[in-house]
């Protein structure tokens, strides 16, 4: 029978990357809070690769941190190996990686989530989301405990409605031998939530006694380990390494002869896969031409000898997965521990969400990862952060905090989530940013600790923190701007053999430092007043003087975009009754309801044709109106 | 919401000819020529659908006007994308005049000039280039411009700056890929192969933005100065041009105290011609401001006419003269040919190049000058079938793309990484985009209220 178990401010349905942020951000923020799961054993799980962070992720990570979140320090707490990707390419793309020990990590979350004051962590499976006439939501566990919440954030993950594919063979399952939410997927349909099918995939995983080490390419972590958290006080270790393998014709072979056993190719999956994170059977069909796919095989954990076989997704039944893993060097005679499968789930269209991550329709109703359409621990955790947020500031009283697109990646995922939709599970991308200069992952607190302060995530001593090093870097660049290197042989020797030209007068130290070819370290025994700062003082003042000119550049950009983006569209704005715009555009724009002009920019099937309409609409109404 | 009046105007040019056309545009532009067209069958016009015609008369109230033929369009499928009719009655002025009096009568407005393009690129049946081709069709004044306006609207421009925006956006799309995927083995750009799309997308813009003068010489004209000392005969070379007496031509020097502006047109290529003040360090303040405008005039023209009297010996004003229009296009003319000459041709040569002997009184020279002027404003050979840019605003973003261009380029030789030289290469892009509309902008749009006269 069911009993009334709790009144809660705030209940999150799921404890993985999303629902973690959500629940410790509304709880720090002082509302009673309730998190939901399935299994208490694995808060935090990591389904798919050990790793956390990557091109645009890494960034993703900081922004959490900067903002107060905890996925940065629970990285830093067990990495296994780190590493910042594209070094050499600029520090718009600079990307921190770090593989993690995904039990420890599961552990780390968990104990967290039980230290917090205000939350509460609960296993059990929701089965019943109603809002009732008291205006508040009532939600039900399959044993019948019935609690409330003002709002109730939906961080599902794969679990709702989940099914998985392996060839022929198909289940309904959540992640990792977990219990899908089945009931919850009827219950989110019954009342009008539009849900559809997406699928992601995970590759297999070998047992490492079983792996030819000492044939592969191994690949270590950086000398110099960049934590993710800006707060980060430990020091942190490469603990084990990667190994780098190809696959070959062989596996291509192999592959394309069973392509017809694939779930996806043979048309049983209706759930539509990402794109950007292919199976090896899409990269090879999509990619004929290409030999070979490279593959990283990474330790799961430190006292594991489970691996993870990076690039080697697939939905293959079991027998061509371990015929295709057999053909690549390293892994002939690799026992696999786990099969690679395929997972449908639903989620929902996010274009039914504001960009609080609320649901238009549904007050106090919010969405976070996954469930929003996109893939990704990251992704999950950063709109995990931004609905606990909300929904808190909402259970307050206050107005949402919107994240700028020029201002964070959060921002511009956010943004195109609720903006553009997706057709397929949304990953992070540097690409996906106009702003990637300004948008790096080194100076991600500068862009949002002050935020994250006034929201109430940040503390007051980390703020004074942050406030310290700002200090320290405009001291040390008004140093830079004013020292004067004297000529000498010696100098001029370093600058020839770097490839720039000598020097014949004095130099000041900062235009030396614009030069791409120098930087702090080769300048080091000419600069001998340089004070004892740390690393990230100089980076900052480094990046800050050597690309001055390009970030002003794209800080124009930005305020050329502010300029549609303060046309504000009023919100009982009838787009039927504008004449010329578009057929598509109007549906477009009454189903997205854009708040301003730079955000209906944004919108496919809104040209910008369309968009002249509007902004002479608007033009035309501010005439009236005088 | 753009506007829900209806519009009309004459499609078809002025004059007498066959038939002539009259174009109803707007939501109720159906309704509006029911009330004045009366079909054979009775049927009306309402109930006919898009791409029909109905045979039958105009009426004034109810005296016949002239038999017409009605043509329906239906919005979107019309021009402008908003309901048209077109009658096509008996040509000839005071018919046409006749049926459009009566459709105004009825509720539509005149259209101004360029409001059927303005509300075709508001609904999207056409890109801002399209529309600024044919903004500049109805200002085109010469043939050749007509070729090249029509040119513009049939989007060869618009196809060439896509083709040039492509290939950057390819530099982008695979800088991207290379830093997005550092896993996926893609390989790494050549940074010779970037160098070279970009200087290839560089000659094609500055291409486009060496012939703009060429262009608008031929379509909308360009400012052409004649400048000399007074008396020099500047009125009387403006008049030849011409062929009318315009300027005052007396034998008192000074006696042109104002510009006097007049068209002209030159083997195809248009010339806004100003006769302008004698240059001359003078006390008298009328005078004075008109050396002034002069000044300001040169600095204003694509190609100065430098008039010198060959009679006489070269002063310093003459200097001076040559000293402010040596960085123009310029050609030099040694007038009063018929006079013994006394003037330093080799000093006006070695800084202007050379010079025209001509008499503007009785004529001579003029071939010379015509085939200098067209040559000069590289009109000669004008190829109006080439994609071309249509006015000053598309040139400014074709030179910001321009300039976007040159600091990519210098960024990479530089040794700067790739994700500097990207974000200019974005620039260069939106900058194109921009030209061709596909890209909204308060730019844009501010452009399409100044130029369309859109609102109230």
């Amino acid at each position: 029978m069911k009993y009334f178990a709790k009144k809660y401010d705030i209940a999150v349905i799921g404890a993985g990357h999303a629902g973690i942020e959500a629940g410790l951000a509304a709880a720090r923020l002082g509302c009673e809070t309730a998190v939901f799961t399935i299994n208490l054993d694995w808060v935090g799980n990591m389904p798919c690769n050990p790793s956390i962070g990557g091109t645009s992720k890494g960034h993703l990570v900081r922004e959490i941190d900067a903002l107060g979140g905890e996925m940065g320090k629970a990285a830093d707490a067990n990495t296994l190996q780190s590493r910042i990707l594209n070094l050499g390419k600029g520090p718009a793309v600079h990307s921190l990686r770090a593989q993690i020990d995904r039990r420890m990590y599961a552990g780390y979350m968990k104990h967290a989530l039980e230290m917090q004051p205000s939350l509460e962590i609960r296993q059990g499976e929701i089965v019943s989301l109603e809002k009732r006439d008291d205006g508040l939501w009532y939600l039900a566990t399959n044993l019948e405990a019935e609690y409330s919440a003002e709002c109730v954030i939906i961080a599902t993950g794969t679990f709702l409605g989940g099914r998985i594919y392996v060839g022929d063979v198909s289940y309904e399952s959540g992640p990792d031998g977990m219990f899908p939410a089945n009931k919850l997927a009827e219950e989110l349909k019954k009342i009008g939530v539009p849900t559809r099918r997406f699928k992601t995939g995970t590759p297999a995983r070998v047992n490492r006694r079983s792996v030819n080490e000492s044939i592969l390419e191994k690949q270590f972590g950086d000398e110099r380990i960049v934590p993710f958290s800006f707060d980060n006080n430990s020091k942190i270790e490469n603990k084990m390494h990667c190994y780098v393998t190809y696959t070959n014709k062989e596996t291509k072979k192999v592959i394309l002869d069973n392509l017809d056993r694939s779930p996806l190719y043979g048309g049983k999956i209706d759930g539509v896969g990402p794109r950007y994170c292919p199976s090896i059977e899409d990269k090879i069909v999509r990619f004929h031409e290409k030999e070979r796919h490279q593959i990283f095989i990474e330790p799961c954990g430190y006292e594991t000898e489970e691996m993870y076989l990076q690039g080697l997704s697939s939905s293959l039944p079991e027998d061509v997965q371990l015929e295709f893993i057999h053909t690549i060097p390293g892994l002939e005679n690799a026992q696999v521990m786990r099969t690679a499968y395929a997972i449908e789930y639903d989620c929902v269209d996010p274009t039914a969400l504001d960009a609080s991550l609320e649901f238009k329709d549904f007050g106090g109703l919010f969405g976070a990862g996954q469930f929003n359409g996109s893939s990704g621990y990251e992704e999950a955790a950063a709109q995990g952060l931004v609905a606990g947020i909300n929904a808190a500031r909402k259970v307050k009283g206050l107005s949402p905090v919107i994240l700028e697109r020029s201002g964070s990646y959060i921002g511009t995922l956010i943004d195109d989530l609720v903006t553009k939709g997706c057709s397929d599970p949304y990953r992070m991308m540097t690409s996906r940013s106009e702003y990637r200069l300004l948008l790096r992952q080194d100076n991600a607190d500068r862009r949002l600790t002050p935020l994250g302060h006034e929201i109430g995530l940040i503390s007051d001593e980390r703020y004074n923190k942050y406030l310290h090093k700002i200090e320290l870097i405009e001291a040390e660049r008004k140093r830079v701007m004013k020292t004067v290197i004297p000529p000498s042989e010696k100098l001029n020797d370093v600058l020839v053999s770097r490839e720039t030209s000598p020097v014949v007068s004095g130099v000041r130290l900062s235009e030396l430092i614009k030069r791409p070819q120098l930087n702090y370290d080769i300048l080091t025994e000419f600069d001998t007043d340089r004070p004892d700062l740390p690393y990230e003082v100089f980076e900052q003042v480094e990046i800050d003087i050597k690309y001055e000119g390009y970030i002003k550049r794209q800080q124009a950009q930005v305020n050329e975009m502010r300029r549609l983006e303060v046309k504000l569209l009023p919100e009982d704005i009838d787009y039927d009754s504008i004449l010329g715009l578009r057929l598509e555009a109007r549906e477009k724009l009454s189903k997205i309801k854009p708040k301003n002009i730079g955000q209906a920019s944004r919108i496919s099937g809104v040209s910008p044709a369309d968009i002249s309409v509007l902004l002479i609409y608007l033009e035309k109404e501010e005439r009236n109106d005088k | 919401m753009i506007d829900d009046s209806v519009i009309a105007a004459v499609a078809t040019p002025a004059g007498v000819g066959g038939i002539a056309t009259l174009r109803v545009s707007g939501e109720k532009s159906i309704e509006i020529c029911d009330r004045v067209f009366r079909s054979i069958n009775g049927k009306k016009l309402n109930d006919l659908k898009g791409y029909h015609a109905a045979f039958g008369k105009i009426y004034d109230k109810e005296q016949p006007v002239d038999e017409a033929v009605c043509l329906v369009f239906r919005a979107p499928h019309s021009f402008t994308g908003e309901n048209v009719v077109e009658i096509t009655c008996h040509g000839g002025i005071f018919v046409i005049q006749k049926v459009l009096r009566v459709v105004l009568e009825n509720g539509a407005v005149p259209a101004q000039p360029g409001e059927f393009s303005k509300r075709a690129f508001l609904n999207g049946k056409m890109d801002l280039s399209g529309a600024e081709g044919i903004m500049s069709i109805i200002s085109s004044q010469g043939e050749q411009g007509l070729n090249a306006s029509l040119n513009l609207l049939e989007g060869s421009l618009s196809r060439k700056i896509d083709s040039v925006a492509q290939s950057l956006i390819d530099i982008c799309a695979h800088i991207s890929a290379w830093v997005d995927y550092p896993d996926e083995e893609i390989e790494e750009l050549d940074e010779n192969n970037i160098l070279d799309t970009l200087s290839s997308a560089h000659n094609e813009l500055k291409e486009l933005t060496d012939k703009f003068d060429s262009g608008m010489a031929v379509t909308t004209g360009v400012e052409a100065a004649i400048i000399g000392k007074p008396n020099a005969g500047k009125s009387t070379l403006m008049n030849l041009l011409t062929g009318f007496e315009r300027s005052i031509v007396t034998d008192v020097k000074g006696t042109t105290r104002d510009v006097v502006e007049e068209t002209v047109n030159i083997d195809g290529c248009i010339l806004r011609l100003s006769d302008t003040a004698g240059i001359r360090d003078t006390d008298d303040t009328v005078e004075k401001l008109g050396v002034e405008r002069s000044r300001e005039k040169i600095k204003r023209s694509a190609i100065v006419l430098a008039v010198f009297d060959s009679g006489d010996e070269l002063t310093d004003e003459d200097r001076t003269l040559i000293d402010l229009c040596k960085e123009k296009p310029v050609i030099p003319i040694l007038n009063k040919s018929d006079k013994e000459t006394k003037i330093d041709r080799d000093y006006i040569e070695s800084t202007l190049g050379r010079c025209i002997e001509m008499s503007a009184k009785n004529g001579t020279g003029l071939d010379e000058l015509r085939d200098r002027v067209t040559t000069l404003l590289g009109t000669k050979n004008f190829d109006s079938n080439a994609a071309m840019l249509a006015n000053e605003r598309q040139r400014q973003c074709c030179l910001n793309a321009l300039s976007s261009i040159e600091d990519a380029v210098n960024t990479l030789k530089s040794g700067f990484t790739l994700d500097a030289a990207g974000i200019c290469i974005d620039d260069a892009v939106s900058a194109l985009l921009e030209l061709t509309g596909k890209r909204a902008s308060q730019a844009v749009v501010d452009k399409v209220f100044s130029n369309f006269c859109v609102g109230k």
